[in-house]
């Protein structure tokens, strides 16, 4: 299969691979990277396991093309402490928004995208903005609470 | 004396959390062996076929392809099949009938998605590709999907041992006392029910990979597991593919599990053998399509159930009737789901003199089914709680005032059907839930839902659960092929941290933390200084894994043991190094002291003395600080509550909408209010599912209709209800902690809460799982017209 080279930015750094024509984004990151953070759910962009932010945008990296981010800005789970944990790691921890742990790498991305464009989210934001990330063991509430309670902590610093 | 700040009851942050939150998790298709394959799985597109041929040449000659593999490889190595783990016997005695199951099909598959061959290559899509051009000639025979007509003649034989694909047929309890019973009744309540088929969709799909060390002569499987060395034992002492020591099962990191990572699967068996085979890593990750389509599912029970009652409204009798669903084969403990973890059920919290239940369990050309988080005791929840609900409504009682008239108010309590309920407050815990659900205040909210148009309704489910199963002679004299006991073994180092190696195996239940409280509380040590070692053959010497909301009650017992024997040997050392009499030495607070002086050693201290030995011979003590324990209940565990769920329907929409749910659970102790609390949550959302959203369709062919998740309805945030949780426990005296589990609860009390409620406010009872808003809607219409008819 012919490969195509792909240059891109993850978490801060820059990143070149190369990419099988057909690849997801998912694949690419996990075996061609080394970035096992976004997690395989579904494969069909109905579970929210994979999600990343390209260029300050949620998507699902199952179903992105790996060299649809060639001269893009890529985050993860996985870079999303910057020396120390991030607020909304900081949170999900406080509130027990983890348990098997398998969807909080894609929820944390979802979470994030929301704050950085809404630093007021109301319960119902914050409900649709996760409503695309399956969660099996929690019933999301803490997930609720963990994301409001960051906001809230940020409003107040 | 515990640490307050870490020990037992402290809400501390989870210590695994922190991997988890930066993506660091290790979850088995994180694990990556040089040299590693790709396994793809030939599946059968057909429900029920004879398999004429297997060509596979022209997949062979595909680029990549390292080796392609058929059941007649497994017969040639000698590999055996699949075993169900749990002997039934029918009502005459004779055993069930269990047909065979092999790992890749032998002539016949029976169930789409059924494995036909396994072909393995360098990459996955080089695997995917040649998995498309092997050419399988099938004979296609009729489909036998429906349960209700699976016996019917002429329908067609899935298993030759089972002409009329009746797996057994079963009973408990006393029918003549219970038939009696009913001649006496002023009332008798009937109703038919089906508890509807589910899927587990752990959000991690089950992955495995196989490695093979010709150095060693010994292989290491990762899989998505619950209970490693049970899948250990039963790939070695029942398939074969090595001895026991030569075998070594992880269990890494797993996405959650709810018991459907409990049993051991044709792919996880077929990649451990195939790597030999290949001589390569073979490593296989289920697609979420062939997760739905081949993991066990749960439920799927018809039932009719009869309930007798006095002219008082005292309950005198059940009787039961149930068709439960095993699919294809019989999974690993299939067997035991509709027979004992069910009908000793059956009594609910009530004192009822007789119950008497047959369930006949039957193969049909459907995956599958085995435990699902509740495994039986939700089936059982739904059939009593919803005949208590109908009963009191029949007979123009209040449905909590009749449920309180009829609890169980003594215990010890012996039921008719096994169980002997040990300890409980059933009707603290309904005072205290209609409290927290202000259900005096629920007329005034039912007005004014009724204001605005909407139909509000109020739900009671008080549950009960039998957990821990044990002890082992009782387990095993009811069918069950191995014991259920916990081991644990505490290993203090030279330094004085701890490393604790539990048969309990964590996949977000957060053992890691509640067990290190325990640790840390007891011996009075930081919990930084305490980690659990699990999941992992190698390092704990055996296990019998989580499920049935066991590894409170039955794993930290063990730990708590083995923490009994290694306080008394640090006594002895501490006596020895203190030149003080053993009966002269306390601890407290991590400290050893020599009663009524100033001379004391810290936990620590201890430690290093044991190890180093200078201040002791070996002919008064022997070195170390390490102590194992086996831990066999004295009796099942009978974990309790009351749920209420109050729902406000919009008739125009048929829309369900949860207004308020409130708990109060009986766990007995609680390590972690908040661990508690979370899966208390996770298992309401999954009862919630099963009520409203959650409901698996084949087709008549055997097609399954609803394998993706944009067919099966997976509660999202947006379906799910804020809760308010209460707890009112009560110690179980079966174990030294009083633990009684909690993690099945919440699934097993939702359903019928949420359909009490929605009957109630429907005003009639005719109303399936799930009740979606089509359903709820074609509901509504039947009551416009029953009213219309009055």
């Amino acid at each position: 299969m012919a490969k195509k080279p792909v240059t891109f930015t993850l978490n801060g750094s820059d990143r070149a691979a190369f990419a099988e024509e057909g690849l997801n984004l998912l694949e690419f990151l996990r075996r061609g990277i080394g970035d096992l953070s976004p997690k395989y759910g579904c494969g069909q962009g109905a579970c929210g396991a994979c999600t990343v932010i390209i260029d300050g945008e949620t998507h699902l990296a199952c179903l992105t093309m790996a060299d649809a981010v060639h001269g893009r800005k890529v985050e993860t789970a996985s870079g999303l402490a910057n020396g120390k944990v991030h607020p909304l790691q900081e949170a999900f921890m406080e509130y027990f928004a983890a348990q098997c742990g398998y969807c909080t790498p894609g929820m944390l991305m979802s979470a994030k995208v929301l704050l950085d464009r809404n630093p007021s989210p109301t319960r119902a934001d914050v409900i649709e903005a996760i409503s695309g990330n399956l969660c099996r063991c929690t019933g999301y509430e803490p997930i609720i609470d963990a994301i409001l309670a960051t906001a809230n902590m940020r409003a107040r610093a | 004396m515990t640490t307050p700040a870490t020990g037992v009851g402290a809400p501390i942050r989870r210590k695994e959390d922190h991997r988890f939150i930066t993506g660091k998790g290790n979850y088995t298709d994180d694990i990556n062996r040089p040299g590693q394959t790709y396994a793809v799985f030939v599946r059968s597109p057909h429900a029920h076929a004879k398999i004429r041929k297997i060509d596979a040449a022209a997949a062979r000659a595909m680029p990549g392809v390292v080796g392609i593999l058929t059941g007649a490889d497994l017969a040639a190595d000698k590999v055996g099949g699949l075993i169900c783990g749990w002997m039934i016997h029918n009502k005459d005695g004779s055993p069930m009938s269990a047909g065979a199951h092999p790992a890749l099909a032998d002539g016949k598959v029976r169930y789409v998605g059924d494995h036909v061959a396994v072909v393995i290559a360098e990459s996955l899509a080089e695997a995917r590709d040649a998995a498309e051009k092997v050419a399988v000639d099938y004979e296609v025979l009729p489909a036998v999907v429906d349960l209700a007509s699976a016996t019917a003649k002429g329908v067609g034989t899935i298993h030759d041992v089972a002409p009329n694909n009746v797996v057994f047929d079963w009973h408990l309890g006393d029918k003549a006392a219970t038939e009696a019973a009913f001649k006496k009744a002023r009332h008798i309540t009937r109703i038919t029910l089906a508890n509807n088929r589910l899927v587990p969709n752990a959000m991690e799909p089950r992955a495995a990979l196989g490695d093979y060390d010709a150095g060693e002569d010994s292989f290491t499987l990762y899989t998505t597991s619950q209970n490693p060395h049970v899948a250990r034992l039963i790939l070695s002492a029942f398939i074969g593919i090595a001895p026991e020591h030569k075998l070594r099962v992880i269990a890494p990191d797993v996405g959650g599990g709810f018991g459907s990572k409990i049993y051991v699967y044709a792919e996880e068996t077929v990649c451990v053998w195939a790597a030999k085979r290949v001589g390569r890593p073979v490593k296989w990750v289920a697609d979420r399509t062939e997760e739905f389509l081949a993991v066990a599912h749960g439920r799927d029970h018809l039932t009719h159930a009869e309930m007798a009652v006095d002219e008082e409204g005292k309950i005198l009798a059940i009787r039961v009737k149930t068709r439960a669903n095993l699919g294809a084969y019989l999974s690993t403990f299939a067997s035991a789901v509709p027979t004992y973890l069910y009908a000793p059920l059956l009594s609910g919290q009530y004192d009822i003199p007789a119950i008497y239940a047959e369930v006949e369990t039957v193969y049909t050309n459907t995956a599958p089914v085995d435990a699902y988080r509740g495994a039986g005791r939700p089936e059982a929840t739904f059939v009593v709680e919803r005949l208590v609900e109908v009963a009191a409504r029949e007979m123009g009682q209040d449905p909590a005032k009749f449920r309180l008239k009829n609890f169980v108010k003594k215990w010890p309590h012996q039921t008719p059907v096994i169980m002997m309920y040990d300890a409980g407050d059933y009707a603290g815990s309904m005072r205290q839930a209609q409290k927290l659900a202000d259900v005096a205040g629920f007329g005034k909210r039912k007005r004014d839902s009724a204001r605005n148009g909407k139909l509000r309704g109020l739900g009671y489910s008080a549950y009960i659960e039998a957990c821990g199963i044990a002890p082992s002679s009782a387990v095993g004299s009811l069918g069950a092929g191995v014991g259920l006991w916990e081991s644990a073994e505490v290993r203090v180092n030279p330094t004085g941290n701890v490393e604790v190696l539990t048969g309990s195996h964590s996949h977000g239940q957060g053992h890691e933390t509640t067990f290190a409280q325990l640790v840390a509380g007891r011996l009075g040590i930081p919990i930084e200084q305490v980690s659990i070692v699990h999941g992992d053959t190698d390092k704990v010497q055996f296990g019998m894994g989580t499920y049935g909301s066991r590894s409170g009650a039955v794993g930290m017992s063990a730990i708590v043991k083995a923490l009994d024997k290694v306080e008394a040997k640090a006594r002895k050392v501490a006596a020895l190094c203190m030149e003080a009499a053993e009966g002269d030495i306390d601890f407290k607070d991590g400290k050893f002291t020599v009663k009524g002086t100033d001379k004391s050693m810290a936990f620590g201290e201890v430690a290093l003395q044991a190890y180093i030995a200078h201040k002791f011979t070996g002919q008064q003590l022997e070195p170390g600080l390490k102590e194992g324990a086996f831990f066999d209940p004295t009796n099942f565990t009978f974990p309790a509550g009351v749920h209420i769920c109050e729902v406000e329907i919009d008739p125009e929409t048929g829309v369900t909408k949860i207004e308020k749910w409130t708990a109060v659970d009986d766990f007995g102790t609680v390590i972690n209010p908040m661990i508690v609390e979370g899966q208390v949550h996770g298992g309401i959302a999954q009862g919630v599912g099963q009520a409203l959203h959650e409901g698996t369709v084949y087709d008549k062919n055997g097609q399954l209709l609803t394998a993706s998740f944009m067919d099966y309805g997976m509660p999202r945030a947006d379906d799910l209800p804020s809760y308010s949780l209460g707890f009112n426990g009560t110690a179980a005296p079966s174990n030294p902690l009083g633990i009684k589990g909690c993690g099945e609860a919440g699934a097993i009390a939702a359903p019928p809460a949420v359909i009490n409620a929605i009957t109630d406010a429907l005003g009639h009872e005719e109303i399936a799982m799930p009740a979606t808003p089509q359903a709820v809607w074609l509901a509504v219409q039947k009551m416009a017209k029953s009213i219309a008819a009055e």
